[in-house]
């Protein structure tokens, strides 16, 4: 199917009434869970899973796709208004556009972080639509060889290049490849790690990860420490922008997209590095008149440049989900799970097999796009005003629908108790500054790689040397071993010179 | 042997932990019972991959907190407020109880004391307040997810009545 017949059927299709409705309420859900403090689009989706056991597929992904971008614009919001980013993609936003709302310019911030992540969004997409067939194009000719190299890659990209150390970053990846192998072995029916206990022989479920490490782990931490006294909530004032404003952002917003979106699709996906860029960037062609206003008033370049990357990249990182089935950051691994968990299989056959889902999917993601920035906008004072739920009670709520969670699903003690172990620990990674996102991704990813594995393995006779032999396998596994040892060795180079 | 540099102590616990956690995976990973199936590569293969990989990361976290550690150069953690024990300890009987009850009282009720528990642990001063509020959000909950959404969130007093 060639992409305009795609997106015709798939306007049709997410057209409907019933689909609309399934992305208004998308929509509205993600930006007001995403607007609490301290979540961010991964927790709010694993937390807006237990939703689709009684909705089909398609209705449950157009969903998810509201929920995923509302996420993101709510996360925006409460990094201008509160200083406190839900996620690593929108520190570089509170960076400026907390200092905006100190000057009282919190209405202007938000706008152009709402335009620009619409812009964004329109332009992650359609990047979408056009790339992803291009990829499942290049991706039907992958054998399991390929498939586990490029999840190596994936591994190595996600734990040892982002984020502060690659030890630590491993150790999270380790953690979460550990979990990954809890349960029966798909090809042998052996349990593994499973301690004896009964209810491990499932394996552990990905939404009690997620929600013991975003939920359970930062209200432990937070606790941890805890000082009295209250956030103050900035108010939003005047929304509109300056035609002045409007001049300044256009340029950032488009920068930021084009930026972004690449990030995205690599298997380096991940937020940081392109908002990172974005941010520098327009502090470097910035005019110099406004200048000044960076890192001391708030420069409105500073906000829409970074949004839109963030947004952006968030956007390719489905292009890698969709086409080759690898998630490579913890909120498109959730998305994973939730694919699974309806026994669809995301990779380049869902182009062909699910080629109605796939499509309804990305119109709903253009018309999600529209939607929020309508919503959004007119809505902003109600999204300041749940930002005013008083610290004790949000977090006592966030631990009651965090036990819903798992506890409603599974209907086990031995779920709860794991929820809160893994918490504790996650509570020690915040302390001593280990990254998250790897376990959630090894969690997933981890068995797939196994399984690749063994299949290759078992196609080239026990023939190892298959992983090297094969040209582009070959290629992938380089790339993984110069992204793993090239950093260090780099240092150690410019050390000496 | 050099000594420990101060402050660097906590840092050689986490590499020691994630040590143990690696051997851990050893040990299960030979535990194992062998399959008289045929396959190029057992169940045991990857549980040894992966137990290797966290045993070598904690030997090298290990290596640089004997160095002095990473945690102390943080900014996060130099300017951190003391540990508030009471909001700790508050969170956890929270949980525990929740943990403790639900099986028994139901979900509306554990998760009811749960939410009272934890909102004291963030400084709230009104328990009374908070049990309302709690009981509204769980039972709301509650009724939500059981008769719109038709999941379960388990047996107990109320949820029986209901």
């Amino acid at each position: 199917m060639d992409i305009w017949s795609g997106l015709a059927l798939g306007f049709g299709n997410a057209l409907s009434v019933t689909n609309l409705g399934w992305a208004l309420l998308g929509c509205f859900l993600g930006t007001a869970i995403g607007v609490l403090p301290g979540i961010g689009p991964a927790l709010t989706i694993a937390l807006l899973l237990p939703i689709t056991f009684q909705v089909s597929a398609t209705g449950a992904f157009i969903l998810f796709c509201g929920v995923f971008y509302g996420a993101m614009y709510g996360g925006s919001t409460t990094s201008i208004l509160l200083n406190t980013p839900g996620e690593s993609g929108s520190i570089i936003t509170a960076l400026e556009g907390a200092k905006m709302a100190r000057n009282g310019r919190a209405g202007p911030a938000l706008f152009t972080s709402a335009v620009g992540s619409f812009v964004a969004g329109t332009i992650g997409t359609l990047g979408i639509s056009f790339l992803g067939p291009i990829v499942v194009e290049l991706a039907l000719q992958l054998g399991p060889a390929e498939y586990f190299s490029l999840m190596v890659l994936c591994f190595v990209t996600v734990s040892a290049v982002l984020g502060g150390s690659a030890l630590r970053g491993l150790t999270s990846l380790g953690f979460g490849l550990l979990i990954g192998l809890v349960g029966i072995d798909l090809q042998t029916g052996q349990p593994r790690l499973t301690f004896g206990v009964m209810e491990l022989l499932d394996g552990v479920d990905v939404v009690l990860v997620a929600v013991a490490l975003f939920a359970v782990g930062e209200t432990l931490f937070l606790a941890w420490r805890h000082v009295e006294g209250k956030q103050e909530v900035r108010e939003v004032g005047k929304l509109m922008m300056s035609r002045e404003d409007w001049k300044r952002s256009i340029g950032p917003w488009l920068r930021g997209a084009l930026l972004g979106f690449p990030f995205g699709v690599m298997p380096a996906g991940g937020t940081e590095m392109p908002t990172m860029l974005s941010y520098f960037t327009e502090r470097k062609l910035v005019r110099p008149q406004y200048r000044k206003e960076f890192g001391t008033t708030g420069a409105i370049e500073g906000v829409a440049g970074p949004e839109a990357a963030n947004n952006a990249a968030a956007a390719g990182v489905l292009v890698p989900m969709l086409t080759l089935g690898l998630p490579t950051s913890a909120t498109a691994a959730i998305m994973l799970s939730a694919f699974q968990s309806y026994g669809i299989q995301p990779g380049p056959l869902l182009f062909t097999t699910q080629a109605d889902l796939v499509w309804t999917l990305i119109a709903s993601l253009y018309i999600a796009n529209i939607m929020l920035v309508v919503l959004n906008l007119p809505l902003v004072g109600l999204w300041a005003r749940i930002l005013k739920i008083p610290t004790p009670q949000l977090y006592a709520g966030i631990l009651v629908f965090a036990t819903i969670g798992t506890y409603g699903i599974s209907n086990s003690v031995v779920d709860l108790a794991l929820l809160y172990g893994i918490g504790v620990v996650a509570m020690f990674m915040r302390r001593f500054d280990f990254p998250q996102a790897p376990v959630v991704i090894g969690m997933i990813l981890g068995p797939m790689a196994e399984q690749a594995m063994r299949q290759a393995l078992t196609i080239s006779q026990g023939d190892w040397t298959t992983f090297i032999t094969r040209p582009i396998s070959l290629c992938i596994l380089v790339l993984a071993v110069l992204a793993l040892l090239g950093p260090p060795l780099w240092a150690t180079v410019a050390r000496r010179a | 042997m050099a000594r420990v540099k101060s402050g660097a102590g906590p840092d050689l616990a986490v590499g020691v932990f994630v040590v143990l956690l690696g051997l851990l995976c050893l040990w299960q990973a030979a535990a194992i019972p062998v399959t008289p199936l045929y396959a190029q590569v057992g169940p045991k293969f990857m549980p040894y991959l992966v137990g290797a990989l966290v045993v070598a990361v904690g030997l090298g976290l290990t290596g640089v907190a004997l160095r002095g550690g990473w945690s102390r150069g943080l900014e996060e953690v130099a300017e951190a407020p003391p540990t508030n024990w009471r909001a700790l300890g508050l969170l956890g009987a929270g949980l525990l109880v929740n943990l403790l009850l639900i099986s028994t009282l139901g979900f509306v009720f554990a998760a009811t004391a749960q939410f009272v528990l934890v909102a004291a642990a963030f400084g709230s001063r009104r328990p009374g307040r908070d049990l309302l509020i709690g009981l509204a959000v769980t039972l709301g909950a509650f009724l939500a997810f059981d008769k719109l959404l038709g999941v379960n969130i388990g047996a107990g007093i109320l949820e029986g009545v209901l």
